[in-house]
């Protein structure tokens, strides 16, 4: 087949574009070619949510989020329970107990002091339930057209017990994936809200903190190998950043895969897959098979996870890759999103 | 190519259970199998059907006599190389703000993208329905909004109807960049074409639900093809390609229709009416395929007021695509995306060569997203 070419490839890496922001392909790009270099050691090369580190004899979990969510107030949350609630699950998934975060506000001149108290006041609720203190914080203000609104940072720390590793590259064969309830409500949740999307709904970010539920799996067994929320991206890039680290396949069930009536219907709307819609009071954890149904046991016991199932398994045939058993038997691939999931247009 | 009636019409069905269910496709496709004796080519022509038949592995189930090649109704796929290079013209324009459908962004033009140009600061949004660009420039009088107005008859009564709304609110600041293209003149083309190998064809259900499906009855005549209109769920498309197959085995040709719930042989005649009060017919080009007579719809004189490309005087602007180019016989349905030498390898969706790996509703999308493996797992 000499002879067959394509147009010109454009230059993929010169410009910082919207899609590496998306947890998918492009943003995994940044990390491996710009900051990995930059900053290598041994605790960031583990590729986690979160940090482990070791001062003097203690294990700690370090983690930090920024979030510019649009618009800040939306069904189910807003962009400072969302602050509090990210950083917490990053730290959570580490198998760590959340004690301490920081927050830091970058605010566009004009904004409302009336709204900074409303999210500031939502920052405290959150972290008064979830029993973490906001203990630091910063504020700068940034010229009018040079921020969208509000954007905040939290960093957080936690103590992680001795006999707990949680590692993304610890999934083996055999094992099961757990997931703890329906995808995608908070990326639906906050579509609908935007600018132009006049449609009726009634989802509800799912915008939680995960930590107690954490605690109660790991009360049931060590053999947890890793667990991840499964934010920006969604369910999808999660599960591709576990096969791969792991080089393990990974399989799923699609009719075992919770996704609400609503959130399917917008989807399909939108031209978007549920599997790659953000959550933000999800988890997925990779189980040995032998203490699956226990786990899954001790999840519904908690309301954060009264839906969790057992949605696939780990298998060593297609090292990296992701696949889907769909309903009607056939196989097909769940791919990490190359950029941002944009709308189609029909 | 979905709308909002749609949408409230799935919720009512629960469109997932019933058009989805195992075990209706599992019957069809024994069903397919025990009518088939000799091999057929079928190509369904929309994008939407692509995605379903990959995302479900239907092909899988179906007999190996069948082949299913993948049609031309991807919108954003043939778009012309020239009209994204006059979006990314215009968007550069000062003072325009270019609105577009989001997976238009991604599309290589000669030397850019609506991404990159949008990066370097460029006021270049993404909107689900051109109303929405309507009311960008109501609200922003002093910029001159742009919308691109591409696809299929699907996309066309909304873009008229904007076009309609800013003439009749003299609404002097918006404009539409329109290329438009037409299914039933692509089939004629492709069925004349002395490379054609498809024995009967999928028409695209929501296309027909604007258009109803009188105007296929005239290539069903003239070649002796069957055209089936077919949904875009797995228990649509099975049927749809059972009604083919019986027709082909009994050496008929007609036009049917699957996919009742949505289409009847009308058509929306209200949505029909705004496309021919505000569009005329003209020639067309298709990205990878060349002009085709009288295949897509352009702007009235009445309408010059609103018409971008006269307005910025963008006709001086032509690109021409290498002839060569892969994705013209993959839109073609005479080569499979996998038959790419750059498929999955150097063309890519996070660095797509061709507009086909660009569109979720492209065929070498839907290949690289569900199928690739095929390729690793048997070594082809």
């Amino acid at each position: 087949m000499a002879g067959i070419t394509c147009p010109t490839p454009l230059p993929a890496k010169d410009t910082i574009l919207l899609g590496h922001g998306s947890g998918g392909k492009l943003s995994a790009d940044l990390v491996r070619e710009v900051f990995l270099p930059a900053f290598k050691n041994s605790a960031l090369a583990e590729l986690n949510d979160q940090a482990l580190v070791n001062i003097a004899g203690t294990r700690l979990a370090f983690s930090t989020d920024s979030f510019v969510v649009k618009p800040l107030f939306f069904p189910g949350g807003d962009i400072g329970s969302l602050a509090v609630h990210g950083t917490i699950n990053d730290l959570a998934m580490g198998g760590a107990t959340p004690l301490f975060l920081s927050a830091a506000f970058i605010i566009e001149e004009g904004l409302s002091i009336e709204v900074l108290r409303r999210v500031v006041t939502s920052m405290q609720r959150a972290a008064r339930i979830a029993g973490v203190q906001i203990v630091t914080g910063d504020t700068k203000v940034v010229e009018k057209g040079s921020g969208d609104g509000l954007f905040i940072n939290t960093s957080g720390i936690g103590l992680v017990p001795e006999d707990v590793r949680l590692s993304a590259n610890q999934a083996r064969p055999g094992d099961k994936v757990i997931l703890s309830g329906f995808i995608g409500d908070h990326g639906i949740a906050i579509l609908a809200q935007r600018k132009g999307l006049e449609f009726e709904t009634t989802i509800e970010s799912d915008s939680a903190a995960l930590h107690s539920l954490v605690t109660g799996m790991l009360n049931v067994t060590n053999e947890i190998r890793c667990m991840r929320d499964p934010t920006r991206g969604g369910l999808s890039s999660a599960l591709n950043e576990i096969a791969a680290q792991s080089q393990v396949g990974i399989e799923l069930r699609e009719d075992a895969i919770p996704v609400r009536e609503e959130v399917r219907g917008a989807c399909e709307m939108l031209g978007l897959d549920p599997m790659y819609v953000a959550n933000e009071g999800k988890l997925i954890a990779i189980v040995a098979p032998r203490v699956a149904d226990a786990v899954v046991s001790a999840m519904r016991r908690n309301t954060l996870g009264r839906d969790a199932r057992i949605i696939g398994s780990v298998n060593q045939d297609r090292r990296g890759l992701v696949t889907m058993r769909t309903g009607l038997g056939t196989t097909r691939i769940v791919d990490m999103l190359a950029g941002d999931q944009l709308p189609r247009i029909c | 190519m979905r709308s909002r009636a749609t949408y409230l019409m799935f919720c009512e069905m629960r469109y997932n259970d019933e058009y989805r269910d195992a075990r209706i496709c599992h019957a069809l496709a024994r069903e397919i199998g025990e009518q088939t004796t000799r091999p057929w080519v079928l190509m369904e022509i929309c994008g939407g059907q692509t995605h379903t038949i990959m995302r479900y592995g239907i092909d899988d189930l179906l007999p190996r006599q069948i082949e299913l090649v993948h049609g031309p109704g991807c919108p954003v796929c043939v778009t012309p190389l020239e009209t994204i290079d006059k979006a990314i013209a215009l968007a550069a324009f000062p003072g325009v703000t270019l609105v577009s459908y989001g997976d238009m962004l991604r599309v290589p033009g000669s030397s850019s993208d609506l991404f990159r140009v949008k990066a370097q600061g460029a006021d270049v949004r993404v909107a689900y329905s051109p109303l929405e660009a309507v009311k960008i420039a109501r609200a922003n009088p002093d910029r001159r909004v742009v919308f691109l107005a591409i696809g299929f008859e699907t996309t066309a009564p909304a873009n008229a109807m904007a076009a309609w709304q800013a003439k009749r609110e003299g609404l002097s600041n918006f404009s539409l960049l329109v290329s438009h293209v037409l299914v039933p003149p692509a089939i004629r083309a492709l069925l004349a074409s002395p490379q054609n190998r498809v024995n009967a064809f999928i028409a695209p259900g929501h296309v027909c639900t604007v258009m109803g499906y009188q105007e296929y009855e005239s290539l069903v005549r003239d070649f002796g093809v069957p055209i089936v209109v077919g949904g875009f769920e797995p228990v649509d498309l099975l049927e749809a390609i059972l009604m083919l197959v019986q027709q082909l085995e009994n050496r008929q040709a007609r036009v049917e229709n699957q996919y009742v719930r949505s289409v009847n042989y009308k058509g929306n005649v209200a949505a029909q009416q705004i496309m021919n009060e505000v569009f005329e017919i003209s020639d067309q080009k298709w990205r990878g395929i060349g002009t085709i007579p009288r295949s897509g719809l352009r702007l009235r004189s009445e309408y010059a007021a609103h018409d971008a490309n006269a307005l910025f005087r963008m006709d001086v602007i032509t690109a021409d695509e290498p002839a060569e180019c892969m994705s013209a016989e993959v839109l073609q349905g005479l080569r499979k995306p996998i038959d790419c030498p750059a498929f999955g390898t150097l063309c890519t969706p996070e660095n797509p060569l061709g507009a086909p790996m660009v569109s979720s509703e492209g065929a070498c999308a839907a290949y690289y997203q569900y199928r690739r493996h095929a390729r690793e797992v048997t070594g082809a």
